[in-house]
């Protein structure tokens, strides 16, 4: 074998910097999502609410302050273990009005058909979305229907958007995270990402994972009747527990260290996360929510989440510190100490 | 989770790293060979528990990381051909080639699938008889027997529009290429464990007599990592050098003979390219004479496609185990996941991937 040196060159391609058309990694939430939109969404509209960030605008019409936030669901399969795409369509809406201690109210639906999307099919989620409504206490008040050619889409996209009244008592705010704040996941993470990933066409495993596609508000709302110190709230979706927490880090100039042992998973999704090589810290979630909470409060607070049928595996999993501000940091089994970075993109399954 | 949280015991894992760190007088450089292992060591923050005196170095062994770029342009060249359904295992599609990777020949219109197994690119090409289907087939010993079966298969059901683009290649002769190499550096090395599962361990035995080198075929838990690690330099410290199986509970001294007899019905022994390092000989399989009708690289006449490497990033010597991520100029600036200037940075097993991913913390504290 020849000797190597940097003259001689080992190899490496030319670097591919920036893509020039949009890649499913922009859509993933993770670094090229996170891009796109501060590039060319925010730079080119632009305004003081949209500067904010959230997931939900805070607005003022003639004195009554409202919520207002809209969001797409694409998922395939459109049925998963646990829920359907219109059911999390309603929920997904609902969380992101009710982060920051809104009380959701009404909701839009609009849907993309496909032709040839099956009537059954289409009337079971449609059902579905009835029931996910009135749990979560909200009214579909207006709508909209298109259909467009067999394989112009995938059987059925949904849009919701939906407002809701805001709670002036609370200043819940992913910029509002304070040095010695405890940080609180509401229970079992990566649920609805391997109940998805593993319902996908080609892998021969058998499947029990369920999705936990639910709406949060009714916990928000026991949450804040216990404490008014709640700093930030979040539904950890796209990307996961990693890009919600880099996010508070970010926008709170704090560091975050979590305790990588502390975080409640379900046996059969580790292991599904084991097989794929996924790190669950970066797999949606649609049921559960990160609170952040001065430390005082933070005890009395897991309780009565513990105490709800949507918060019952609550932990505790970190706390918010001075150090390494903007960047989030884990400690491993052994004792170490490691960066959790916003992931990329999608993360691919493993060759071995 | 049972099996898997007793390898994962920190009691029994600082345990192992006070063994180590009282039992090494010396300095020793141990290679893994394996990206799995690599991921494990730097996932668990194993090298910043081992005393001084024991330097991990990482090996070769991430089959993204080693695959050379032709065979990546050649594969996107392929992938974009009209009537081609291009099928790959998830981490190959980020992969840079000269002017693109499979991500964005897909963004672009190519149908390329990630599969999770070559059986499954089989099925696809039974179902889609009017299209040609090619796996991309990559790795180690580990995915070469089912790669081989996926042909082998193939061929029984008399399905012929499926292929495969190979680039397989082989642990012992990297080892011996590095133990060669006048800049080596290696005491003893922790083999793959799932290499060995399928090959045995009777092939290093040779190579451990040869050069007095410890191989221990490891595991891929901290726990195996660590017993691995102990085993070795406990040989080193005593002064001797002969195969030793940390992995037993998974590996036997022949390996799986079922796995190496369908190895030997379709594939053939080659030199082979392997990125970062150059041509090794015999190093490699490729599809031989009676299977070569599954050859995607004859069937759709790419192999006039031949790329030179480019000379800007170091993860040639990465590989080798001559320079650490961290000692990159390129580390976490340029270079970085979002932007892989090579492939060492792009598969979860790369150990610039690994680095970045884990260890940047520690980097960037002690700037």
């Amino acid at each position: 074998m020849r000797n190597i040196t940097l003259e001689n060159g080992f190899n490496c391609p030319l670097p591919i910097n920036n893509y020039d058309t949009i890649q499913l990694a922009h859509g993933s939430g993770g670094r090229l999502t996170s891009e796109l939109i501060d590039e060319m969404f925010v730079k080119t509209f632009g305004n003081e609410v949209l500067n904010k960030m959230e997931d939900q605008a805070s607005l003022k019409l003639n004195g009554n302050e409202i919520v207002f936030t809209t969001d797409s669901f694409v998922v395939d399969p459109i049925f998963f273990p646990g829920g359907n795409i219109g059911e999390l369509a309603i929920n997904g809406t609902v969380n992101d009005l009710c982060m920051n201690g809104a009380t959701p109210l009404y909701l839009s639906v609009a849907f993309i058909l496909e032709e040839g999307l099956k009537i059954s099919d289409l009337f079971s989620i449609v059902l579905s979305m009835k029931k996910a409504a009135d749990e979560a206490g909200v009214k579909i008040v207006t709508g909209d229907t298109k259909v467009v050619n067999k394989g112009q889409c995938d059987k059925i996209y949904i849009n919701t958007s939906g407002i809701g009244v805001r709670n002036s008592e609370v200043d819940i705010s992913a910029s509002n995270l304070k040095v010695g704040d405890k940080i609180i996941v509401s229970g079992t993470i990566a649920d609805h990402g391997m109940s998805i990933m593993t319902s996908r066409e080609g892998l021969s495993f058998q499947n029990d994972i369920m999705s936990d596609t639910v709406s949060l508000n009714d916990l928000v709302k026991s949450m804040i009747e216990t404490t008014k110190n709640i700093h930030a709230m979040r539904d950890p979706t796209r990307s996961g527990v990693a890009a919600t927490l880099n996010e508070f880090a970010k926008q709170s100039d704090v560091g975050i260290n979590i305790n990588a042992e502390k975080i409640p998973i379900k046996p059969n999704v580790k292991g599904a996360c084991e097989i794929l090589g996924i790190d669950p810290l970066f797999v949606a979630n649609e049921g559960k929510l990160i609170a952040v909470v001065a430390a005082e409060h933070a005890e009395n607070l897991l309780q009565i989440m513990r105490a709800h049928r949507c918060g019952k595996d609550s932990e505790i999993i970190g706390e918010v510190v001075n150090e390494h501000r903007g960047v989030v940091v884990k400690k491993t089994i052994l004792g170490v100490e490691q960066i959790v970075d916003l992931p990329l993109g999608e993360q691919l399954p493993r060759i071995c | 989770m049972k099996y898997l949280d007793e390898f994962r015991d920190p009691k029994l894992a600082k345990y192992l790293i006070e063994k180590i760190n009282k039992i090494a007088s010396k300095k020793w450089a141990i290679m893994e060979l394996c990206g799995g292992q690599t991921h494990t060591i730097i996932q668990y923050g194993i090298d910043q528990l081992l005393s001084e005196n024991i330097e991990m170095i990482h090996g070769p062994g991430c089959p993204v990381c080693v695959t050379p770029l032709e065979v990546i342009d050649r594969a996107i060249e392929i992938a974009k051909r009209k009537n081609v359904i291009f099928t790959s295992f998830g981490d190959m599609l980020r992969v840079p080639g000269s002017n693109e990777d499979l991500l964005k020949a897909k963004s672009l219109g190519a149908d390329v699938r990630i599969v999770y197994s070559p059986l499954e690119a089989v099925k696809i090409a039974k179902a889609n008889p009017q299209k040609e289907v090619v796996f991309f087939a990559v790795g180690f010993e580990t995915t070469a027997p089912a790669n081989a079966m996926a042909i082998k298969h193939a061929s029984d059901l008399g399905v012929t529009n499926f292929s495969e683009i190979v680039s397989q290649v082989l642990v012992p002769p990297a080892m011996e290429a590095i133990l060669n190499s006048p800049l080596n550096r290696v005491n003893g090395f922790l083999a793959a464990g799932h290499v060995c599962t399928v090959m045995g361990y009777w092939e290093y035995e040779p190579i451990a007599e040869k050069y007095s080198v410890p191989i221990v075929p490891t595991g891929f838990e901290p726990v195996d990592m660590l017993e691995g690690i102990y085993l070795a330099v406990k040989q080193l410290e005593e002064g001797i050098a002969f195969v030793e199986n940390q992995y037993s509970r998974s590996i036997k001294r022949e390996g799986n003979e079922a796995a190496q007899n369908i190895l030997k019905e379709v594939f053939q022994i080659e030199d082979k390219k392997w990125r970062g390092i150059g041509e090794i000989p015999q190093s490699g399989l490729g599809i031989n004479k009676k299977y070569e009708n599954y050859d995607a690289a004859l069937k759709f006449d790419v192999t006039s496609i031949k790329t030179e490497e480019s000379k800007l990033c170091i993860s040639g010597e990465i590989l080798q185990g001559n320079k650490k991520p961290f000692e990159c100029p390129a580390f976490g600036k340029e270079c970085s996941p979002v932007n892989p200037l090579g492939a060492t940075m792009v598969s979860n097993e790369g150990a610039c991937a690994a680095y970045y991913k884990y260890n940047r913390y520690k980097y960037l504290v002690n700037q």
